[in-house]
């Protein structure tokens, strides 16, 4: 490196020094506005934010208020808010990796203990019974809750169409098994296929329906489309989607969530704000759409439909 | 890098730390933060801090790695962050999903591990917070502030722990923050491992600005 002698320089070839303080605010200024939109950038694809997908089904919100005088959740909240780990295990993950979901075609097997095996056709299925408005409180074992319009039947009206054996106790569910359309069943981070189960008196109750739309509408992949079960006075992880067998059996069924943590998840998990999850309090949940906390009621309101069901029981140990 | 370069340089990191709370305050007001925006912001600041308690561990081996000795003047900063986070993240915990009733929150530490190890890591971290400013290095004197600091260890530990103890089932994220916790730590036993080896052959030579870091 040639070190110049001052008088080889002619002052004109020196930078000025109001020029060369600007030159690097300026550079300064650049390398500060890069970095921060880099920042805002990463933040954003690591946090998307989820205005609610816009939905070709628009819906008349409000229309829908159930006996007890509590509107529905919005339309938006109910199909950008979704546990279902078939496609994400984040909540706001899951709308966005259902789209385009397929699900025709698309069949039943309902099979076990029964007189009558048959694999439905879903359009069969539907033929069933006539669906009806349905709008219950949804309790997610999360301790968090919505009001839902599903419209759905009773799923004791496919029960009956395969008339069940006396030695049937119990029904099990499974959702479908593919990776290809659920595309978090290559991820560990549940044994796949979701499993569910329900005693055959649970099953038979006619608060027990089987879902095929909400808000007057087809069921967004999201939700469980085509078909799912909905068990209002259970938490929602029982309310199994996308469901493809129906098996009745004398043994009771091992659902997926008892397998993974039976300490945390029982077979019956029947909404009760006496037993917490050993992780967190059940006594109060947040409805979706407002800040407060609400108090959780037992079999989430549902109780003098469904206490019966369980006279006699102890609800804390059988949980 | 002189002086005014690294004034810069903390303008640069005190700047785009506050990026993702100003856009988290932004995507609040203007309801973009999904159905369950009060859970959002828990998680999110909780995410924060974990992030920048990496970022503050992360400092002195890059620093070292790419012998880069300035660097450890922006360490300060990044700490105050996963406290502020970490204060954001306690005050949304104590607020949403407690209205401040003090008693249940109490309740909620005895009973649940997940919450003690969260509020075991955010305690640590208040000690390093009220410690940071230059006077109070300088009270303290350099090798005892080196001690206390080295909380940041068992905070940043007892914060993964937490947020691994939370998750229902897909435990990917909280192991990520695990094994980078478990390299970054990693390096800190082979570095004193090596210079206690080392020590024996070759004078501890010390780097200018080398005081105060852990």
């Amino acid at each position: 490196m040639v070190i110049k002698k001052p008088d080889d320089i002619k002052s004109s070839e020196i930078t000025d020094e109001r020029l060369y303080l600007n030159r690097r605010n300026f550079i300064r200024a650049g390398v500060l506005a890069g970095t921060t939109v880099t920042t805002g950038l990463l933040y954003r694809k690591l946090s998307p934010n989820r205005v609610g997908q816009p939905t070709s089904q628009s819906v008349v919100s409000g229309s829908y208020v159930t006996t007890e005088g509590e509107t529905a959740t919005d339309f938006k909240d109910i199909t950008n808010y979704n546990n279902f780990y078939e496609f994400s295990t984040s909540k706001q993950g899951v709308a966005p990796a259902a789209q385009g979901f397929v699900t025709k075609p698309w069949t039943v097997e309902v099979t076990g203990r029964v007189q009558r095996p048959r694999t439905f056709d879903l359009d069969d299925l539907l033929k069933l019974a006539s669906l009806e408005d349905r709008i219950y409180r949804h309790r997610c074992v999360e301790a968090w809750s919505m009001v839902i319009p599903w419209l759905g039947f009773p799923l004791e009206r496919v029960l009956r169409e395969v008339e069940p054996l006396a030695s049937a106790k119990f029904v099990k569910f499974t959702t479908l098994l593919d990776p290809k359309r659920f595309p978090n069943q290559d991820a560990d981070v549940l044994p796949w296929p979701y499993v569910e189960g329900l005693r055959l008196d649970e099953a038979l109750h006619p608060l027990t329906i089987l879902a095929a739309g909400l808000y007057g509408k087809t069921l967004p992949p999201q939700n469980g489309a085509p078909i799912r079960l909905v068990v209002p006075w259970k938490y929602g992880f029982k309310s199994i989607k996308s469901i493809v067998r129906i098996e009745l059996s004398s043994e009771q069924p091992t659902s997926t969530w008892t397998e993974v943590a039976s300490n945390e998840y029982g077979f019956y998990s029947n909404v009760n704000p006496a037993v917490d999850h050993p992780r967190w309090s059940q006594a109060t949940e947040r409805r979706i759409g407002e800040f407060g906390l609400r108090k959780t009621i037992l079999f989430n309101g549902y109780g003098d439909q469904v206490a019966q069901l369980y006279s006699g029981m102890d609800l804390k140990a059988n949980y | 890098m002189n002086a005014s370069d690294i004034r810069f340089s903390k303008l640069v990191v005190l700047i785009n730390a506050a990026v993702p709370a100003a856009i988290l305050a932004r995507d609040y007001y203007r309801a973009e933060l999904g159905a369950n925006p009060l859970e959002f912001v828990t998680h999110t600041t909780g995410i924060l801090t974990l992030t920048f308690l990496m970022l503050t561990l992360a400092v002195t081996p890059l620093r070292k790695l790419f012998r880069l000795p300035w660097t450890v003047q922006l360490r300060r900063t990044l700490g105050l962050y996963a406290f502020f986070y970490g204060t954001a993240h306690l005050i949304a915990y104590m607020w949403f999903d407690k209205f401040f009733a003090i008693r249940a929150i109490i309740t909620d530490v005895g009973k649940r591990p997940f919450i003690a190890f969260g509020m075991t890591g955010f305690t640590l971290m208040v000690p390093l917070a009220v410690t940071s400013t230059n006077a109070m290095v300088k009270r303290l004197g350099g090798r005892r502030w080196n001690q206390l600091h080295r909380l940041i260890y068992p905070a940043a530990i007892a914060g993964v722990i937490h947020y691994y103890l939370l998750v229902k089932a897909d435990t990917r994220i909280p192991l990520t923050f695990g094994g980078v916790l478990l390299v970054l730590l990693g390096y800190r036993v082979f570095e004193k491992f090596r210079m206690s080896r080392g020590s024996r052959q070759l004078p501890k030579t010390k780097l200018r600005g080398e005081e105060s870091q852990a």
